[in-house]
């Protein structure tokens, strides 16, 4: 099976699609002749032509709208947010709009879009190039949520979505576009949406995250299992709608939790999963519930010595994983 | 067990805050249903009606005609019948919550969480019978961890072991039921008086033959025998002509007496395409075909233990409040016995409405001598791909037998296409008269 990096899991999703479905298409700032500015979309534009890897205006709020449009008389648009920090002009588009058509019209209509946006720091972006806004879509019912961290699963998610019936915003961590690599089959699959999935088996601690920061978990918890200390790793993969049966299979391993994101604590998607822990499982629990997130500051620093700050890395989650299976 | 419940005065714009009651339509002592107009109300936004929303009795009205109240503000009590066991509160007293903190007295320096034991590991010490004092903890300030637990009861020291973790609580998913409009009705059960002769010692009884049974039963066999039979059926899309009626049906029914059925609707459309293509409205005459010029529509209307066919005359003529002004009054005059032979005569086309029993397919006998017959099949919600999207639209099936002497596959698909087209361009600007 070819090993590939996270980001050509991405492209060869897309570029599966458009070939198995005349009716997808990818639109966005620069992902036509450019090849979008991480090179997501390169090739779509020379092998789809202009049409099917549409350039667009610097307007999220239309990129967003021309999708649903599209989608809502049948086409299957791929719609780049380039970063997902500019996707707040989109907002009202995907939470009034997108999210709400099937219910607002009692089942006549509906919106199979797929909303790409890179997410997270850690490339020297500063404030308008590094955001997770995973807690801002992450109330909405409506709209499904992926964020995938294993480029197997970057693939069949992002297929998944296209082949969805309704909205489905497809967080990529940016960072890891080149970071993240791993085995990718070449033929046609999916990874169902909704689905968590084990990446590790332990039985003293549990870590559920989603998305790079697994990357830092996955290498602590091989460190700490030198020193006897096993450790179970849940990947989300959909963070909307969660996984909850697995979620709570998950923590009845062990009794002791830590939820990991770079999304902020308050109000983030770690918050609900504890909060979904603490209503089915409290007589199973042996410690309080963990957090390890981004810090409740307004937005990534673009000083090196305050963005590492910022930011998990192996260490502090080796930290706290270790914290945890000591109590 | 009888129910007082308040009517209060509802938000009826976001902005609105207050609201007048303009007149009351019903009095104290008046029985009232579900949704039914109470009182008119005034704001500076909207004029409405105020439906109630509980089946009662009017008991007593507290705020006036013409009194401006705000949001929330009860206008009215009305007395239901129904039980009140969902209105009752539980006062059920939380059991006192199990004291995790264990007795502090025993803490030393060394070990302060000794006798703090979380939640997973009282239940698994219950479960296994353990006594948590015997333990060494090895946690956090010598807490007895889970594990602690867990390997303890492996090492086979304490005694019976209880049953394993109990299943997830999650709730199988309730089973999704999708009917239709008919079949959501409870089908009225025919009661078939039997009269005959039961013979002792025979498993059977012998019904005489009415002469109207004797009828039917010659028609049949006559239009069977003679006439080649072929059939044909359509689906058609009726989701707005469900909206339709739904929005045109309540003030119809204030301004006629009757019902809107959607069979007026569909004789509409029926005679419609007869107009377009009238040798639908023909009669085998074995050297020539005769077409006729009138279109009387014969309706099949069953009663318990028959099925005639009245006719509207010059159904071509009337719209849609006057066809189902017909149809409402041959299907009484039928279930009443009041029929004269006249109401029974000069059909030139029959159309049978099965789905009202609830139908989705059938294969009429033509009446003859007629050239064709036209059922309507229940209306049933199915998902349907739209510019491959997947619906839920209203649907329903028409079903045509044809007379092959007269009429061809060409010609019938032709004209149930055109009572289909017809069918679906009702829409909400579509009117009665």
């Amino acid at each position: 099976m070819p090993v590939m990096d996270y980001i050509d899991a991405i492209r060869l999703a897309m570029k599966e699609e458009m070939e198995r479905d005349e009716d997808v298409f990818v639109l966005g700032e620069d992902v036509g002749v450019k090849g979008g500015v991480f090179t997501t979309t390169k090739g779509l534009h020379e092998q789809f032509g202009e049409l099917r890897a549409m350039d667009t205006p610097l307007a999220e709020s239309a990129i967003a709208g021309v999708a649903i449009g599209a989608a809502m008389v049948g086409m299957k648009p791929i719609a780049e947010m380039q970063y997902s920090d500019f996707m707040f002009p989109a907002t009202n588009q995907i939470i009034s709009e997108a999210a709400k058509i099937r219910y607002r019209s009692n089942n006549d209509w509906s919106c199979p879009i797929v909303i790409r946006a890179p997410i997270g720091g850690g490339i020297f972006g500063g404030l308008y190039h590094s955001q997770c806004p995973e807690s801002v879509f992450f109330g909405t019912p409506g709209l499904k949520i992926v964020a995938p961290y294993r480029p197997y699963d970057a693939k069949g998610l992002l297929k998944a979505a296209v082949r969805d019936a309704d909205p489905v915003l497809f967080f990529e961590n940016k960072k890891g576009y080149k970071l993240l690599s791993g085995e990718v089959p070449e033929d046609d699959y999916i990874v169902p949406i909704g689905k968590a999935n084990v990446l590790r088996e332990g039985d003293d601690i549990t870590v559920i995250g989603y998305s790079m920061p697994l990357r830092f978990v996955e290498q602590a918890a091989e460190e700490l299992a030198q020193e006897g200390i096993s450790t179970h790793i849940l990947d989300l993969r959909t963070i909307q709608p969660l996984d909850k049966e697995a979620i709570l299979e998950s923590v009845r391993k062990t009794g002791k939790v830590m939820i990991v994101h770079e999304d902020n604590k308050t109000g983030g998607v770690g918050a609900e999963v504890a909060a979904i822990i603490v209503e089915e499982l409290l007589y199973e629990l042996d410690a309080p519930i963990m957090r390890l997130c981004g810090p409740d500051v307004p937005a990534m620093p673009i000083n090196p010595p305050a963005e590492k700050f910022f930011l998990l890395n192996k260490d502090k989650v080796k930290d706290a994983m270790k914290k945890l299976a000591m109590y | 067990m009888k129910t007082m419940t308040e009517i209060v005065m509802p938000q009826l714009a976001e902005s609105l805050v207050s609201a007048t009651i303009d007149r009351w339509l019903k009095q104290p002592g008046d029985r009232i249903d579900m949704y039914e107009p109470i009182c008119e109300l005034l704001t500076d936004k909207v004029n409405a009606e105020l439906p109630s929303t509980v089946a009662g009795t009017l008991v007593k009205i507290l705020v006036g005609n013409g009194e401006n109240v705000p949001v929330g503000t009860p206008v009215c009590i009305i007395e239901t019948e129904e039980s009140a066991a969902n209105t009752q509160e539980l006062h059920s007293s939380p059991s006192v919550a199990v004291e995790t903190a264990g007795q502090r007295a025993d803490d030393d320096d060394s070990a302060p969480m000794r006798n703090r034991y979380s939640p997973a590991v009282q239940q698994l010490a219950s479960e296994h019978g353990v006594r948590l004092s015997d333990l060494t903890g090895t946690g956090l300030g010598g807490r007895v961890t889970r594990k602690d637990v867990l390997s303890y009861v492996a090492s086979g020291k304490p005694g019976a072991s209880a049953a394993a973790a109990s299943a997830s609580g999650v709730d199988p998913k309730a089973q999704v039921r999708s009917s239709g409009i008919h079949l959501s009705e409870t089908p009225r059960i025919p009661k078939i008086e039997v009269e005959g002769t039961t013979l002792p010692g025979r498993g059977e009884t012998f019904i005489d033959v009415t002469p109207i049974r004797n009828t039917i039963a010659r028609n049949m066999r006559q239009s069977v025998s003679e006439i080649p039979h072929a059939w044909t059926m359509i689906e058609v899309d009726v989701t707005n002509l469900v909206m339709l009626r739904n929005k045109l049906k309540n003030e119809f029914m204030k301004r006629e007496g009757i019902n809107l059925t959607y069979l007026a609707f569909l004789l509409k459309a029926v005679v419609n395409a007869i107009k377009d293509y009238p040798i639908m409205n023909s009669t085998w005459a074995v050297d020539k075909i005769i077409v006729k010029r009138d279109i009387n529509i014969s309706l099949a209307v069953g009663t318990e233990d028959s099925v005639l066919t009245p006719v509207i005359k010059n159904a071509d003529h009337k719209n849609v409040a006057g066809l189902a002004k017909e149809i409402d009054e041959l299907a009484r005059k039928t279930r009443e016995g009041k029929l004269n032979l006249s109401d029974m005569q000069g059909g030139t086309f029959t159309v049978n409405n099965t789905g009202s029993f609830g139908s989705i397919l059938s294969y009429p006998i033509i009446n003859y001598p007629q050239a064709a017959i036209l059922t309507f099949e229940s209306i049933v919600k199915r998902p349907v791909v739209i510019n491959d999207m997947i619906a839920v639209r209203s649907m329903a099936n028409l079903c045509l037998s044809l007379d092959h002497r007269i009429l061809d596959g060409v010609i019938c698909g032709r004209f149930l296409q055109r009572v289909k087209d017809n069918l679906e361009s009702f829409n909400m600007e579509s009117t009665l008269y």
